[in-house]
């Protein structure tokens, strides 16, 4: 019998993120389509009572929690102590749980810890005649894998976005307290904060409809000879504050700032796309000025519908990786979408 | 203060990120087409580890960096060319299957035990150092199994930034969602950090560094240890490159004013 186990951490307000419902779906259908099975859920927080009710109607049949203090930071020690308890007592074979930067940094330890296997960037995962496959990619988005385990603990870590979210009602759920002892050593690292810049500085918005992608041609010299590094800043934080866009860019374009030139004040890696960067989820995505080399695409796997404004007929989105290329001066098209955009506001 | 590293560096190798990839079934698995004839690079995530490994050591004398590196060894030797030069290390090579379609778990245990095996290994100096996910296998998990192997409680994955006070405890960076990073505070050794970016540009080539370092490599490389992987319990139903490219709509000759109101109708939709 496989038991499966949904395994959340709770949010600083003690509620379940919708990375968690998204993983407690998998779970579910998992649960559903494997005949002998049972689902169960474990949690982890400073109190997870309330998210344990907010899912109380799920077809769950047990609850476990690690509950206090200690277990309210996203640290190492603590989460893999508490995860650890959790699958040991509730005998999980299957354990879905979000890819959280939380998850993700201790999971595959925990899995090492119980002589299990993990596969992460989940985002699909199905049965068959009892039979579990996973689908993920490998090389940074470039081929799309299935595989199945014959191993157990299995950990699977699905990639928040790829999945609907578990809509289930909720009530009053009667948890098990697994009691987790904690040494010295586990608390050597204290979470202090979060560093994050100013709310209307901040340019990645994961939830936006849409991603606005800048390459490094905002920097270059223009028809004139000359760049337009000011103007191009000026269009790009104009258009981000009319469209509430999240913003994406290339790495020539976010490396700039480590060369001493003249860059985009608001840029940092954190905003690069691709290889070496993020693989964001939005439905929309816009590039300017990117020539939509392959590191860059791969970056964009994600992106459902896909437009690039650039000079070049020839560049990179013109050979299938852009549904529409606007062969064009950005720096005009853009000057455009604004004044239509601040006149729509 | 004058503490004394030891910094390992765990750094594997993976095609060069401009070439074009296919899968292809091989006795073993799925592998990539011409997989030893594709030009390799050392994996971009963990470079930038071996970058911020080497300029910690240069800040505190006496410290050391190591890269340990898994991967057949004459890809290895073509990549250590090129990376020899960049910063200052001596090479643990381990001879094996570099691929992304190898466990996690079977090369984290081939690492870990290449990085106790190095000689005067003290954990209370110990800082073990990788990239946050490869560009191969791209999970984030093998470091995490290394760090479990050692004994290391202190894991750090996502890592822009590192800060070593005068107390010795460390203050890291973490990367989290939304844009944002996480401070925390850890009160000493050993400690591993999965690195992303951070913040130091890729050093130019020296040549000096290269010949040093190269007295060390070719050593390293010839008595690689050979290593098998079993993969037993994984079987892959299908790797597959995505589905069918766009069909590009290109337009050429639309007025700036046209394109915008196109642009503005389809964001809206
Ligand atoms: C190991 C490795 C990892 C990498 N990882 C990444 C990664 O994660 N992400 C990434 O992005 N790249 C990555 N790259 C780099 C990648 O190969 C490209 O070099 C990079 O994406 C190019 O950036 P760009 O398109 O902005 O710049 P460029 O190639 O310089 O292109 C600029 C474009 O701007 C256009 N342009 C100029 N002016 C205008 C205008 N007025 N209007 C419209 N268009 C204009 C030009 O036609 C040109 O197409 C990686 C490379 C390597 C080797």
């Amino acid at each position: 019998m496989e038991t499966i186990l949904l395994l959340a951490h709770t949010e600083t307000d003690g509620s379940l993120a919708q990375s968690a419902r998204e993983a407690l779906h998998v779970a579910a259908t998992l649960h559903k389509s494997v005949a002998v099975s049972q689902l169960v859920v474990g949690l982890i927080g400073e109190n997870v009572q309330s998210a344990a009710d907010a899912i109380a109607a799920c077809p769950a049949t047990k609850y476990f929690g690690v509950i206090g203090k200690d277990f309210s930071q996203s640290r190492y020690a603590t989460d893999t102590a508490a995860a650890e308890a959790i699958c040991r007592t509730s005998g999980a074979t299957v354990v879905v749980a979000p890819a959280t930067s939380r998850w993700n940094r201790v999971l595959a330890g925990v899995a090492q810890r119980l002589g299990g296997h993990v596969d992460t960037h989940i985002n699909g995962v199905s049965a068959n005649d009892g039979k579990i496959a996973v689908n993920r990619w490998y090389y940074r988005q470039r081929m799309e894998a299935v595989l199945n385990r014959k191993q157990r603990p299995w950990f699977m870590l699905i990639d928040p976005g790829s999945q609907p979210a578990c809509q289930s009602r909720s009530g009053t759920a009667s948890i098990k307290n697994v009691v987790v002892e904690l040494s010295d050593a586990c608390k050597r690292t204290t979470v202090i904060g979060v560093r994050e810049p100013a709310a209307d500085a901040q340019t990645i918005r994961p939830d936006a409809q849409l991603l606005f992608v800048t390459g490094a041609g905002w920097t270059k010299k223009q028809a004139d000879g000359q760049p337009h590094v000011p103007e191009a800043e000026k269009l790009i934080r104009g258009f981000l504050q009319l469209s509430r866009a999240s913003l994406g860019s290339s790495k020539s374009l976010v490396d700039q700032s480590g060369e001493g030139q003249a860059i985009l004040s608001f840029l940092s890696h954190l905003n690069q796309i691709g290889q070496t960067g993020a693989t964001p989820r939005h439905p929309k995505g816009l590039s300017t000025c990117c020539h939509g080399e392959e590191p860059h695409t791969v970056g964009w796997r994600f992106v459902a519908e896909r437009r690039a404004i650039n000079l070049d007929p020839n560049c990179g989105w013109a050979r299938g990786k852009a549904d529409v290329l606007y062969v064009a001066d950005a720096f005009k098209v853009m000057t455009k979408v604004n004044e239509l955009l601040a006149a729509k506001t | 203060m004058n503490t004394v590293y030891q910094i390992v560096v765990c750094a594997g190798i993976v095609p060069d990120p401009l070439q074009t990839l296919e899968p292809v079934a091989s006795p073993s698995g799925p592998a990539l087409k011409n997989e030893m004839m594709l030009p390799a690079v050392l994996d971009p995530w963990a470079s930038h580890s071996l970058y911020e490994a080497a300029n910690l050591a240069k800040h505190l004398p006496g410290s050391k960096v190591w890269l340990v590196s898994l991967g057949p060894k004459a890809k290895l030797q073509q990549v250590m060319m090129t990376v020899a030069q960049k910063v200052p290390f001596e090479l643990v090579a381990l001879d094996g299957p570099g691929g992304g379609f190898t466990e996690a778990a079977e090369v984290a245990a081939m690492l870990a035990e290449a990085i106790q095996a190095i000689p005067g290994l003290d954990k209370s100096k110990l800082l073990v150092f990788g990239g946050w996910e490869s560009a191969s296998r791209g999970a984030g998990a093998t470091m995490q199994m290394v760090g479990e192997r050692l004994g290391i409680m202190d894991q750090f994955q996502g890592v822009d930034e590192l800060k070593i006070a005068a107390d010795g405890s460390l203050e890291i960076l973490e990367r989290i969602e939304g844009g944002k990073h996480q401070i925390s505070k850890c009160a000493g050794l050993p400690a591993l950090l999965g690195w992303a970016t951070g913040n130091l540009p890729e050093p130019k080539n020296n040549p000096q560094i290269g010949m040093v370092n190269m007295r060390t490599v070719m050593p390293a490389l010839q008595k690689a240890k050979p290593v098998k992987f079993a993969g037993d319990g994984l079987s892959f139903v299908n790797v597959a490159l995505p589905k069918q490219l766009r069909e590009t709509r290109i337009v050429k000759d639309k007025s700036p004013d046209d394109v915008a109101k196109e642009i503005i109708e389809w964001i809206k939709k």
